[in-house]
């Protein structure tokens, strides 16, 4: 299999695992097997993060989604450090799940509440990216119908921070291409400085056409990677 | 979650031969009052213990037993455990082969896929506890199939789940529908296991009685299986996961009881799932297996610690002794009936040398889980259970496991079915001579049997990056396994699926049952696989009915012939009987699973077409016109009863030779879609293989000269979309196998959105309101 080969050379990433990670070992196969990268698993016990590149938290149900998804996960030890990394300015990429701990720990700004079908939603959704590429990748979630506050929506909007929104296969984003019920379709979001992105939709399911008919998540990771 | 506290790793924790020897001079609770009859038999008729049964638990018992061992023989000699009505009939199942690595009796069954890489699967029924409380009782009916396949060392990679409710108006099928699939949903998806397939159907046979059948599929390796065996004496007896509470008391005889009307009374006999503890103890479970620190395990599934301890002592031929005051509980005052008996979930137990005790309490602290030693394993071949100081069970094992009653239960006669049925010959000959009748049959059962997406959008289906083919295109699913173990096969894929048609069951249990294994080998075929090997879910009314007996029988024999005729062992199972409500019992249910390889999966070929590709439909069949009405879904949607007329006998030589051309199709690069053809015939199929195509602006052209060629059922077909250029080369390849190519659908672009045959058009609106829109809810 032909690796993509990061212009950084070998970057180092962690993927942190939760007592309910699920996404975990996905997101580990999907950098291996695509990108010439050193991967690490970090457990949610450690204290500090090993030396590393770029940090995913994948998806999965952190602590059983107790409380409130992503709620205790945040309060985990090595969310601490995962913070500081970011503050320095780090890449960290959170994947559903990891996009509600992203939330809940104030590394991303707004919320996600639980979509407006009241039920688990899994199906194939297309996206429209902030460099205005269409890309497919599924969603696969019950709590993902991003809020913010209009204030909040609007700094988002004028910054340029939406990364994702839900929309049709041209890059319309209408109601009838929301799934859940976000506001303004958003489906992942920027920090301010771009660092860390959060997103609902899974890109580590969409690495190889034969699985679902698309390899668009390869984009998403490889920005990411670039991005370190 | 309670976590491990500083007892579990505490020296003075380990329980020793002197403790049982100890225990063995404790005094006994009182025991049965023999002298009130009225008393002892209410106790019996409790515990579902005949008279009969009573006689041979005083001969094992020599003294009368305490209620504690009452409530064990109960449970150990239940329908559910101790399959007494259904074991004489099993034997004559085929479950021997050169790919079969653990067959019937383990946790799961266990086949050879490529090298050391195998395949652990197995199916099990969870209806009762799924009708009383159906999200707690669907979702740990997934658990539990969960932890039969987990507990054995494989990475569970797959879940299937075939569903049965009652009439699609009956107020508890509105109940039960959306319930039971957020229970499966949210069990699923928080474990992390991908649900891929299955089959969901309504009929009034299930208004008093849904079926729950949950099937999963793991991978594992050759040389780390493990089994369920208490070996070596003196090794430690492990409990571990959540701790034990009221919940579930008596589920295993409960599941062998048949509804009466009134179900209030037994809300509190349900378990309560925990997904994110299952989670962890998968996880946990795994690492101790990898780990090598466990001589044996079993999950506490039905009738809890009882039949885990009783059946892993059994199999090794020892004897256990555990102390219940070491057991975690999270109720107060529970006695030693209620831990003995509970079906707390997401619980194991573990069988230890003592020198592992100290890694394997590691491992179970780093997933916060649950632990402590409970007990030992003695030379005894005995039962010793001690609580508070009394010793409460004191029973040989051997007479409560392998040595259980069997019954060969009194069976009817074989009905014989009427060849002519007036009552379908007066369905024929409408359909053939009105029709708008005709019409409006086809979108009844484009509607029974539309699509199920408000129902699989609720499941995860691609977690675990395996999924190539899903539930959405409505044929078996194939998961690339990308697995170390088989390097030379980097695309190498499990193909699976499951489910069973009740009604032709119930038309002649025995082609019906022998059909229900073909079926899914046909699909498996269609997907690109070949067929490995079944799992079975064999859900039935109440043995003590001779007529459900006989039915029973049949069923057995048809999976039996199928078995034999396609080369696919059965290698786990499940029993299910008194599935009834009052005197109505469901139709013959026997669900099959079965499981297949695919060497290259960027082959396989999905059910539904293929918009890039040339959208015309062709159908491959023998040549023959042997069509019939019987147990069809068009005498369905007309309340037809199923028994009525008799279903087609199956032809397997031509089976076969159809998969054969299927393959050379596909070898030769011709295939782009490929459906059996089932329920409603070629129309309905068809639709479904076109389904994507109800809301764009074409009109579908369909070739058939009668009602009959569009609805009718029982032969063995498949509708094919070939690529572009492939119609002539395919033409060559079907008259190779003597096999006849037709053509019957063509899909044109145009704005008139037409579905076109010989009974006149239809609008596509109407057809994707009977086919999606009209569909029950789902959540």
């Amino acid at each position: 299999m032909n690796k993509r080969i990061s212009p950084v050379g070998t970057p180092r990433i962690g993927v942190m695992q939760f007592p309910g990670s699920n996404c975990d070992a996905d997101c580990v196969d999907a950098l291996s097997r695509h990108f010439k990268i050193e991967v690490e698993v970090v457990w949610h016990q450690t204290a500090e993060l090993p030396s590393l590149d770029a940090v995913i938290i994948p998806g999965g149900f952190s602590f059983g989604d107790y409380l409130r998804s992503g709620a205790l996960a945040a309060h985990s030890p090595i969310m601490n450090d995962v913070k500081r990394f970011a503050e320095r300015g780090g890449a960290v990429l959170g994947i559903c799940n990891g996009f509600q701990i992203l939330v809940e720990t104030g590394l991303l700004p707004g919320v996600l509440l639980k979509n407006n079908s009241r039920t688990f939603i899994c199906k194939k959704t297309a996206l429209i990216n902030h460099n205005k590429k269409i890309l497919k990748m599924p969603i696969a979630h019950g709590e993902g119908r991003y809020w913010i506050d209009e204030e909040g929506l609007l700094r988002l909007e004028g910054d340029g921070l939406v990364a994702f929104r839900y929309s049709d296969d041209y890059g319309a984003t209408g109601h009838a291409q929301n799934p859940n019920g976000s506001v303004a379709n958003i489906a992942g979001v920027f920090s301010q400085n771009k660092k860390v992105l959060g997103l609902m939709p899974h890109p580590e399911r969409a690495t190889d056409k034969i699985m679902g008919g698309s390899d668009d998540g390869l984009v998403v990771l490889e920005e990411f990677i670039r991005r370190i | 979650m309670s976590g491990s506290n500083s007892r579990d790793s505490n020296a003075g924790a380990v329980v020793t031969l002197d403790h049982a020897c100890i225990a063995q001079k404790m005094n006994r609770p009182s025991k049965i009052n023999l002298e009130n009859e009225v008393e002892l038999r209410s106790l019996l008729t409790r515990h579902k213990i005949s008279e009969e049964e009573f006689r041979t638990i005083l001969s094992i018992t020599k003294d009368p037993p305490t209620l504690a061992e009452l409530g064990v023989f109960s449970a150990m000699w239940s329908e559910h455990c101790s399959y007494k009505s259904s074991r004489y009939h099993l034997k004559r199942f085929p479950t021997k082969g050169e790919r079969v690595v653990v067959g019937p009796g383990e946790n799961a069954g266990v086949v050879r896929l490529h090298g050391k890489l195998c395949l652990a699967f197995k199916m099990e029924s969870h209806n009762h506890p799924s009708y009383i409380e159906p999200y707690q009782g669907a979702a740990t009916g997934v658990g539990g199939i969960l932890r039969d396949v987990f507990c054995m060392g494989a990475r569970p990679i797959a879940n299937l789940n075939c569903l049965r409710f009652g009439g699609r108006k009956h107020p508890r099928t509105r109940y039960l529908v959306p319930r039971i699939v957020k229970g499966i949903g949210d069990y699923g998806n928080c474990v992390g296991i991908p649900t891929v397939g299955g089959s969901v159907a309504y009929d009034d046979s299930y208004n008093g009685n849904c079926l729950v059948n949950a099937m999963t599929v793991g991978l594992i390796y050759d040389d780390k299986i493990f089994k369920g065996f208490a070996s070596g004496v003196g090794n430690l007896v492990v409990y571990v996961g959540s701790a034990t509470g009221r919940d579930g008391i008596h589920g295993a005889t409960m599941a062998s009881d048949s509804f009466a009307t009134q179900t209030v009374k037994q809300e509190t006999t349900v378990q309560v799932g925990d997904p994110f503890a299952e989670k962890l103890l998968l996880e946990a479970t795994l690492e101790v297996l990898e780990k090598n620190l466990v001589v044996g395990i079993q999950d506490m599934g039905a009738a809890g610690l009882t039949s885990s301890s009783f059946e892993m002592a059994g199999r090794a031929g020892n004897g256990v002794y555990i102390d219940l005051d070491r057991i975690p509980v999270r109720a107060a005052n529970m006695n030693a009936y209620e831990i003995l008996l509970s079906e707390s979930q997401e619980r194991m137990l573990m069988v230890i040398e003592p020198s592992r005790w100290q890694d394997l309490s590691s491992v179970l602290q780093k997933w916060q889980l649950a632990h402590a030693v409970v007990g030992v394993v003695t030379d005894n071949g005995r039962m010793q259970i001690s609580h508070k100081n009394y010793l409460e069970i004191d029973l040989p094992v051997a007479p409560l496991t392998d040595e259980a009653p069997v019954y060969q239960r009194p069976m009817a006669d074989r009905k014989r079915n009427d060849e002519e049925s007036s009552e379908l010959k007066i369905l024929e000959d409408r359909l053939k001579s009105d029709a708008s009748f005709a019409i409006d049959t086809f979108l009844k059962a484009l509607n029974d049997t539309g699509s199920k997406e408000i129902i699989y959008s609720q499941y995860d289906r691609h977690i675990g990056a395996r999924s190539v083919l899903g539930p959405e295109h409505g044929g078996a699913a194939v998961m690339w396994l990308r697995d170390d173990a088989a390097k030379d096969l980097p695309f190498l894929g499990a193909v699976m699926t499951a489910g069973c048609n009740e009604r032709r069951v119930k038309n002649n249990p025995l082609v019906g049952s022998a059909e229900a294994v073909l079926k899914c080998a046909r699909q498996i075929w269609a997907a690109g696989g070949q067929p490995l090997a079944i799992t079975d879910c064999l859900n039935f009314g109440s043995p003590e009915i001779p007529d459900v007996m006989r039915e029973f029988s049949d069923s057995v024999d048809g999976i039996t012939i199928a078995c034999r005729e396609l080369d696919v062992p059965v290698v786990s199972g499940n029993v299910s009987l008194y599935n009834s409500t009052g005197s109505v019992s469901i139709h013959p249910t026997p669900m099959i699973g079965m499981v297949g390889r695919m060497n290259d999966v960027r082959l396989a070929t999905p059910a539904v077409c293929n918009e890039d590709q040339n959208l015309n439909l062709y159908v491959l069949s023998a040549e023959q016109d042997d069509l019939s009405w019987a147990a069809s879904l068009c005498a369905k949607v007309h309340n037809i009863a199923p028994d009525l007329g008799m279903i087609n006998d199956i032809n397997w030589s031509q089976e076969i030779l159809l998969s054969e051309c299927l393959n050379s199709l596909r070898q030769s690069g011709l295939l782009v879609a490929v459906r059996e053809v089932g329920d409603g015939g070629l129309g309905v199929t068809g639709v479904k293989m076109l389904a994507s195509l109800m809301l764009e602006k074409v009109s579908i052209d369909f070739d058939v000269k009668d009602a009959s060629e569009l609805l009718g059922e029982g032969e063995p077909r498949y509708l094919i979309q070939l690529t572009n250029d492939g119609q002539e080369l395919a033409h060559k390849i079907a008259g190779e196998h003597k096999l006849v190519l037709r053509m019957i659908a063509k899909v044109k672009p145009g704005d008139n959105r037409i579905f076109k045959t010989c009974l006149g058009e239809i609008d596509l609106d109407r057809i994707n309101e009977a086919l999606v829109t009209s569909q029950p809810i789902g959540g």
